[in-house]
This record gives structure tokens, sequence and C-alpha cells, in this order.
């Protein structure tokens, strides 16, 4: 991503003549009398709109200075772990739809893929194109549900409306290929649950074409914007060492300099035959990670066009009896489908003993699925690599120094979705 | 297989376990407990291993009650495109200990809390070993240990009791109110209760 300057006609708070982000020098010498002296605590949620989900942190404040935060964690904690050790493979698809819910459609993905490279499934090439599609569908829906809310943390209201009305449409196709807007549960262990229907692939083709504009309209109203770049340059800067060392992954690494993607570096789903650009940024502030999370829409949209380009006909499903429930008219009228399907359904699918790791990049980060299995249908380990609770976890080293209403613009930067954070 | 097994063993000798690929083709190296952390920092800052990112630190316990529990590292050496997964095997009757690896990667702060809220595992040298997901008067065990039944350990009457219990007054811990030096400035009762170490405990749950 080629380097934007950002003109302002006027001086606005947070940043200096030189266009500089004027930054409060940490740990600013206290005052000497009777204010200023004391420290305070101020706690921000469970319950509160910019923490975007059921998130509490305790900060410690010199004046408007944020000194320390002290996140808690964990009221949406629902076990889905433990849950996973007591269902077969496809019944822990429901539960992936639960954890990071801006993005269900890649979850789903991530753990069918796992669960098919544990069993040494190849899935069909229609099934791999459409799974793209979901995916990117995906990233598309997160990122523009980011916006929104980030931009109304802080202060612009329209490209709230603007992104939610594209992030509506994607979730009408969503709605018409699952059924759900929500709880998708779209794939299945060796292919999807159901094709695409009539009228998606138009649907889908007619977002890719007008979905450009509202980003345009986006990027003209916040990218030069003098207060949403006082508010956002050289707030929460990490350096590309200290993103490494944090274990940051996904926008908010890349933002601070560090070209990985799990696309392109570690490719699945065929991602190293599309033609698409990893954005990269310079700076490490939240401005660099709206930024990338901006251009990501953009190339996520490229990636749904070539999808589209390259669809080809045939089966969504492996033709493996022991791993794909039959028709229901077959296991009705069929001994043998019968048979299968109440085996299937009964016993589950048996996946031979050892154990995968399998990152993809989700919009919020590398989501890893590692499973461990004992030779039975269900696994003895199902650990989620969320990526939202590692990304979180750095919220105290990037709020140290900055005011408090700062804090608010690097929490909504880190992208949390509370559900992947707590599972 | 990763070449670095086989230099891990050069170097570390018996300290090394077994080493073999797993199902997803990343190497699996079994490394002791006691050389962990030494062993850690050498695949971190050896030129030609630079294994430093830190993707996840996880732990597995098996069905088999006579296997070990598992500490896994999953690393990543960026420019390399390098995986690598090093595990810990502890006896999951006696003591769950190993060294943290905190001062090596900060990531792994939150990971390693985690594990120890989840399995019991305490990292030697962690700064801030504390419950993350589960709530500090959580008073069950570890969640995601075998031997922990489903349905959690205390009946539903006994959850609702312990939560009808909870002292939702103190908002703060007392780490919390120390930084804020605003102890002296709570009402006398809570005061009280805190310092009687109220808030890590279940009212009448001895």
């Amino acid at each position: 991503m080629s380097k934007r300057v950002v003109e302002m006609a006027v001086a606005t708070p947070g940043v200096d003549a030189q266009g500089r982000p004027s930054r409060v020098p940490l740990g600013a010498a206290a005052e000497e009398g009777d204010f200023g002296r004391d420290h305070l605590l101020v706690n921000l949620g469970p319950q509160h709109p910019a923490t975007h989900g059921v998130l509490r942190l305790v900060v410690e404040l010199d004046g408007e200075t944020v000194v320390r935060v002290i996140p808690h964690v964990g009221y949406l904690h629902s076990g889905f772990e433990k849950l996973g050790e007591y269902r077969h493979y496809n019944q822990i698809i429901p539960l992936t739809d639960r954890t990071d819910y801006l993005s269900p459609m890649a979850n789903n993905v991530a753990l069918a893929l796992a669960a098919e490279q544990l069993m040494g499934i190849e899935i069909t090439p229609r099934c791999t194109v459409l799974r793209v599609i979901a995916c990117e569908m995906s990233r598309i829906i997160s990122h523009m549900v980011w916006l929104g809310t980030t931009a109304i943390d802080l202060g612009a209201f329209t490209p709230f409306l603007w992104a939610f009305q594209q992030r509506e449409l994607i979730y009408n196709l969503q709605e018409m290929w699952t059924g759900a807007r929500l709880t998708t549960s779209l794939t299945r262990v060796g292919g999807l649950m159901a094709d695409i229907p009539d009228g998606f692939v138009e649907g889908l083709r007619e977002f890719t074409r007008t979905f450009p504009d509202t980003l345009g309209e986006i990027d003209r109203v916040l990218t030069r914007n003098a207060i949403w770049a006082g508010r956002t340059q050289g707030v929460g800067v990490l350096t590309a060492e200290e993103a490494i060392n944090y274990s940051l992954s996904g926008p908010m690494l890349r933002a601070s300099g560090v070209p990985w993607d799990m696309r392109k570096d570690q490719p699945y789903l065929d991602y190293e035959t599309y033609d698409f650009e990893v954005p990269v940024g310079e700076h490490g502030d939240v401005y660099d990670r709206y930024l990338v999370r901006l251009e990501e829409c953009h190339q996520s949209n490229r990636i749904l066009v070539q999808a589209l380009d390259r669809l080809p006909d045939g089966p969504i499903n492996v033709s493996d009896p022991r791993v794909i429930l039959p028709s229901k008219s077959r296991a009705m009228s069929d001994m043998e489908a019968m048979i299968f399907h109440f085996k299937q359904v009964m016993e589950g699918v048996k996946a031979p003993v050892g154990e995968v790791y399998l990152g993809v990049e989700n919009p919020k980060g590398e989501l890893g699925t590692y499973f461990v299995s004992d030779g039975t249908a269900k696994p003895v380990r199902w650990r989620i690599r969320p990526p939202a609770f590692i990304n979180l976890a750095s919220i105290s080293k990037m709020a140290e120094g900055h005011l408090l209403s700062d804090l608010i613009a690097i929490n909504a930067s880190v992208d949390i979705v509370m559900g992947e954070v707590d599972r | 297989m990763n070449p670095t097994a086989d230099s891990l063993r050069a170097t570390f000798g018996d300290a090394i376990g077994r080493a073999a690929p797993a199902r997803d083709g990343t190497t699996v190296v079994v490394v002791a407990a006691a050389r962990l952390a030494e062993i850690m920092r050498w695949l971190k800052d050896t030129p030609g291993q630079r294994y430093d990112y830190l993707v996840d630190v996880t732990a597995v316990e098996y069905r088999d009650k006579e296997r070990p529990l598992e500490v896994v590292y999953q690393l990543r050496a960026l420019e390399r495109r390098d995986n690598l997964r090093v595990k810990v095997e502890l006896d999951p009757q006696g003591e769950l200990a190993v060294d943290s690896v905190t001062s090596l990667w900060a990531g792994a702060d939150w990971l390693e809390r985690e594990v120890f809220d989840m399995f019991g595992v305490v990292f030697a040298g962690h700064p801030d070993l504390r419950r993350i997901l589960m709530w500090e008067t959580y008073a069950e065990g570890y969640p995601l240990r075998k031997d922990f039944p489903l349905r959690g350990r205390f009946s539903r009457a006994e959850q609702v009791r312990q939560a009808l219990n909870l002292n939702p007054e103190a908002n703060y811990s007392m780490e919390e109110l120390s930084i804020a030096e605003s102890f002296d400035e709570l009402p006398a009762d809570l005061r009280e209760r805190l310092r009687r170490g109220e808030r890590s405990k279940i009212p009448g749950s001895e």
C-alpha cells in the first residue's frame, strides 16, 4: 500500500503544526497541590457501548492520562472447548458460529478445514471456491461492523449507516445461502451444508459492482478528515518488533509493518492462485489499522470477483459415504445408504489418531484450530487460537500514556468480539 | 522433518525426547520440563532458528489416564515461514509446574494465564498468574481437566447460592484499590470485609 499523505487545513487537537501527533508523555509528573496528586480508578464496562461487548477495563488515571489498564475478560465464557470434547466433528460446527459471531462463515470454514486435514479428506473444486467466497464475504461484513462502530466511537455517525447498509446486503446473501443471518453452520466435514441457490451469483456480482462506491464514500469522509486523523494518528502505536512479540495477528500485525498474511504465507483453499495484495501499514497506530482494514475490503472484493469468475460446476461434497450423509430419499429407500446414515448419526465420523494445527486468516487475525484425536469420533482436545483474545492482551501496552478518550480509539482499533475472546 | 529437531538434539542431548511430524506436517518435539526456558530462549535467539513468533500456548489432557498432560507451544519463524510445535509432558497426578516464557514473548502472558485457569498448570516466573476467563472466586477447579464433569462440579442450587452470596460492591480487587490509594475512602463495612479477605472467597462456602 502506498503511503497516503493527509493534509489538514486547520490545526487539530492531537496533531502539532508539522502534522506530527502530539502525545501526552508517559507518567507525567504530578502537580504539587490538592489536585492531580492522587491517581483515580475508573471502571469502564462491562456494560458500556464503547467496549464493544462485555469487556471490563479498570483504568488507573493520573488526571486524564492513562497510567495503567487492567482488563477483565470472561463475562461471556461459554466453555466451547469443553463442549467440543463431547461432540462429533460435525456437531462442533454450530459452536464455531458463536465464537466470532461477526464472521460465522469464516469460522465454519476454519473448523472444517482442520477436521479434513486430520482425516485426510480432499474437498471438491467447487467447494473450495465456495468456501473462499464464504471467507471473503465474512471479511467484508466483519470489517464493515468494525468500521461503523469505530466511527461511532470517535463521533462520526454517517459511515456507520453506510457500512451497515453494505453489511445488510451481504447478510441477505448469507441468509439466501444458509437460511440464517448469524448461526450459519455453513460447512460440513468434507463439503458444505448446501450449494448456493439460484440468483446468488447474480446477487453477489451486483454487490461487488457497487461495494467499491461505498468504500470510496467512506474513504472520502474519513481518510482526510481532520478530526478522524487527529484522533487516530500516533495513537496506540506498536512497532513491528512489539507486534511480533505480543503475538498479534491480522490487521493489527500488518498495520505495524509486518507483511504476514496466512492467505499468502501459508496458503489454504488455493489462495495462492488468486490475485490480491496484502496492505501493510507503516506506523502501527490506530489510523494505519483503519487504512489496512479499508484496503482489505477492496482486496476481498477483488477476490470475490475472481472466485465468481472461476466457480466450477460439480459436486460440493466429497463422494465418501462414510463422511457425507446420503440424501434423505436414498436413506429412506436404499438399505446401504440407510446404514451409512445410521452409523454417521449414531457413531459419528472417526478421525485417525494424531493432531493438526491449522491457522486461517480470519478478519480479526489468525484463527487457529488445534485438534488432538485418539481415534474416536470426538476430539480429545479442540483448541481455538483466538485472534481477538491475543490481540486484546496488548491493550495495556498500547494505552499507557494516552488520554482516556484515546483508550476508546485504541480499544476499538483492536477489533474485538467478546464471543471469541471469552469463548 | 524440521531440521531444528536435530539441531536441538545436538545441542541439548537428553533433554530432547521424541520428535516426529504430526498429521499436519509440523514437527512435534517433546522437551524436558526442567530445561524448557533454556530451550525456548535458544529457539528464539539462535541465528538460523529464530522462532520469533509464539502462535499459541495450550495444554492437552488425554482420556487415557496413563498418558501425561502436555503443555503445547506453537512456534513460528516468520522469515523462514516455518512452524514448530514444542511439547512438555507433565504428570497429571503430580505437581503441574513449568517455567513461564513471558520474558521471551509478551504474548504468552494471557495464554499462560488461560492454561493456568483451565488446566491448573502453574507457570513459574509469570508476572501475574491469575484466573482470566473464570472469575477470581471460582472454586470448582479447572474446567478443561478430564476429571471435571461437563455440567460442572457444583449442583445448580449450589451455583445459584454462591452467585447470590457474591459481594457485588467489591468492584475492585485489592491490587486495583492499592493502585489508586483509595482504600481509605471506601465505606467502613466494605473496608472491613476486604481486610478480612472476603473478596477472594465466597461467604458461607466453608
